[in-house]
């Protein structure tokens, strides 16, 4: 009793200058306080992406029915009869898409497989620099060369009148372009993380370079491959400049890349230089359109995500 | 006899085999070579075009114009103005945001349900088409908040739209900073602030730069987003203030793309000659910066 009363005295002092430091700083407080606010900001982004693309959607499906949406092929916002069926334009953003990915998939993943396998260091650093710096690229650089470029004077003279002006081929090799980095990069990182174990292995039971890189190394980083596929359709799939300049302003229920087409995100680029009116049926449309493109970004994305997390548990 | 004659033309079969084996595999490095030089040699040969088509326009007429009816005459003058304006506010504005949310999740935040979402919801909002932005730009920074296409609704959606890389960049090289810096510094009795504002965030310095200037290049870029929120107008003046409307070098070349007259397609050549040098020497800058900082 008295020990610790006599602790207290000598202590108090001390002890009211730590709880101090501890509790006493308003100014510290504050500081991690208003950290915490910055943080928070992604987080209300995020609610507003959700919040007004659900509201103004609700709002568009007010005048026009789920089943028209749905079910109708027809996507005609502008002259009678007015029909909103979303398939058209999702068949554009497709259309897009495959024919990106069947050219840049090939031409992605031998690119990684050099640069993982085959290239010398030194190479590599050189290269894989310069195949990201075509990631860099503003995509409305990219929409004057699939315009003037690959469709004026590559596609035109070869194909003739077999190709329209605005077609969604020279949207989407341009696109392939743009999206190769993303298959190269991001697969090359899964091949570089497979263990030499694996390799030295296969070498030793008398495999060539190209056994290796096929059997082994491909099969072992196969979910980091994946990912990057998916990661690069998001981004393509939500890709404007490109396609609202090359491929054309036509809803097309087509696969066909000589047509000329028209995807969501050209059809939301149209709306915002056209002058709909505030509250129309034509500019709520653009946020339905909008939450559709939101959805199918994220599905891909959030699939990317969880397997590129998978291949990294595995060997890192 | 007869069995060395088989052994030896099963030995001649299996060393052709193998002949055969690392032909093709000698062979796939061509190809797998050819492949990835097929990427770099479009942007290459990219380059040399807009060059040629576009050079003869640049001049420093071409730069200090307004743009005009007449090709011959436009200019970039009131684009660059804007794209200043524009980049100007945003870093100002994601700097301090990038770098506060960053040290919040890496030095902060209690480890548990709310880090994860925080972490979880960057990683989702950095894959947000740009296009979705720009909507979320025009309703709320437009309409809801009565800006106008001006360039402070600008900045604020590419703000948001550049946030997450930032901080995703930021949080990586906060990350790299030794945990030895951090406890000598609170052994000493630093508060915890203390030691990130002194010890912390000057190493982590070089890669919060190299992330922001890898932002603001995207930013520069930037073409839907603002086109979104309606900057398409035509700017015949000078900005001089951040509620005035504007244009952008990206937006003005969608606008001179889109024209069928092929002289204004030497406008767009020109115009991507000039966003291109300034892209190209942002993603050096930063390239310099982690190089020049990796050994420490």
């Amino acid at each position: 009793m008295a020990a610790r009363g006599f602790a207290g005295d000598a202590g108090a002092p001390i002890a009211r200058r730590l709880r101090k430091q501890r509790f006493g700083r308003p100014v510290e407080s504050l500081i991690v306080a208003s950290l915490w606010l910055c943080a928070g900001i992604s987080l209300i982004t995020t609610a507003l992406i959700i919040g007004v693309l659900a509201r103004e959607t609700v709002t568009f499906f007010r005048d026009v029915s789920f089943a028209e949406f749905f079910l109708d092929t027809n996507w005609q916002p502008l002259f009678n009869p007015i029909s909103f069926g979303i398939w058209e334009l999702v068949a554009g953003t497709v259309n897009v898409v495959f024919w990106s990915l069947v050219l840049a998939l090939p031409i992605g993943l031998a690119s990684a497989i050099y640069l993982s396998e085959y290239a010398h260091p030194r190479t590599r650093k050189i290269l894989k620099p310069l195949l990201e710096a075509l990631a860099g690229v503003p995509t409305v650089v990219y929409a004057y060369f699939a315009l003037t470029f690959i469709t004026q004077d590559v596609l035109q003279p070869l194909l003739g009148n077999n190709i329209s002006f605005f077609n969604s081929l020279g949207a989407s090799i341009v696109m392939a372009v743009m999206i190769l980095p993303t298959i190269a990069s991001i697969s090359e990182d899964a091949m570089a993380s497979v263990p030499e174990e694996l390799r030295e292995g296969a070498y030793g039971l008398g495999a060539t370079r190209l056994e290796v890189a096929t059997r082994v190394v491909v099969p072992a980083a196969l979910s980091g491959i994946i990912a990057s596929i998916l990661l690069a359709i998001s981004r393509a799939v939500g890709e404007t400049m490109i396609v609202a300049v090359a491929a054309g302003s036509t809803p097309n229920l087509t696969l066909s890349p000589l047509e000329s087409i028209q995807t969501m995100t050209g059809y939301m680029l149209q709306v915002a230089l056209g002058d709909a009116a505030r509250g129309s049926v034509e500019y709520n449309s653009l946020f339905a359109v909008g939450a559709m493109l939101a959805l199918m970004t994220f599905f891909f994305n959030v699939v990317g995500q969880l397997l590129v997390r998978r291949f990294r548990e595995v060997y890192a | 006899m007869t069995l060395s004659t088989s052994a030896a033309a099963a030995a001649i079969r299996s060393t052709a085999q193998v002949a055969r084996r690392q032909r093709i595999s000698g062979l796939s490095a061509w190809v797998f070579g050819g492949a990835t030089s097929l990427g770099v040699i479009v942007l290459i040969f990219l380059a040399i075009d807009t060059v040629l088509s576009g050079g003869s326009r640049l001049s420093w007429d071409f730069l200090t114009s307004y743009p005009s009816r007449f090709a011959e005459r436009a200019g970039l003058r009131s684009s660059i103005l804007g794209t200043a304006w524009v980049l100007g506010l945003t870093v100002v504005m994601v700097i301090p945001v990038a770098i506060a949310t960053a040290v919040w999740i890496e030095e902060f935040a209690p480890r548990g349900r709310l880090l994860n979402v925080v972490k979880l919801n960057l990683a989702n909002l950095a894959g947000v088409p740009s296009i979705i932005y720009g909507v979320l730009g025009l309703v709320i920074f437009v309409r809801l908040l009565g800006l106008g296409p001006s360039i402070l609704a600008g900045a604020l959606t590419l703000f948001l739209m550049i946030l997450p890389m930032t901080v995703v960049a930021a949080q990586e090289s906060i990350s790299q900073v030794p945990s030895s810096l951090r406890d000598g510094s609170l052994a000493l009795g630093a508060t915890r602030w203390q030691t990130v504002w002194h010890h912390v965030l000057p190493g982590a310095a070089p890669g919060i730069a190299t992330g922001v200037i890898l932002a603001i290049s995207r930013a520069a870029g930037e073409t839907a987003a603002l086109i979104m929120i309606g900057a398409f107008a035509f700017i015949a003046f000078d900005n001089t203030s951040p509620l005035d409307d504007f244009t952008t070098v990206p937006i003005q070349i969608y606008n001179w793309t889109i024209r069928p007259q092929e002289a204004f397609r030497q406008n767009a050549a020109a115009s991507i000659i000039v966003l291109m040098v300034a892209v190209m020497t942002f993603n050096l800058t930063a390239a310099v910066i982690r190089e020049r900082f990796r050994g420490d």
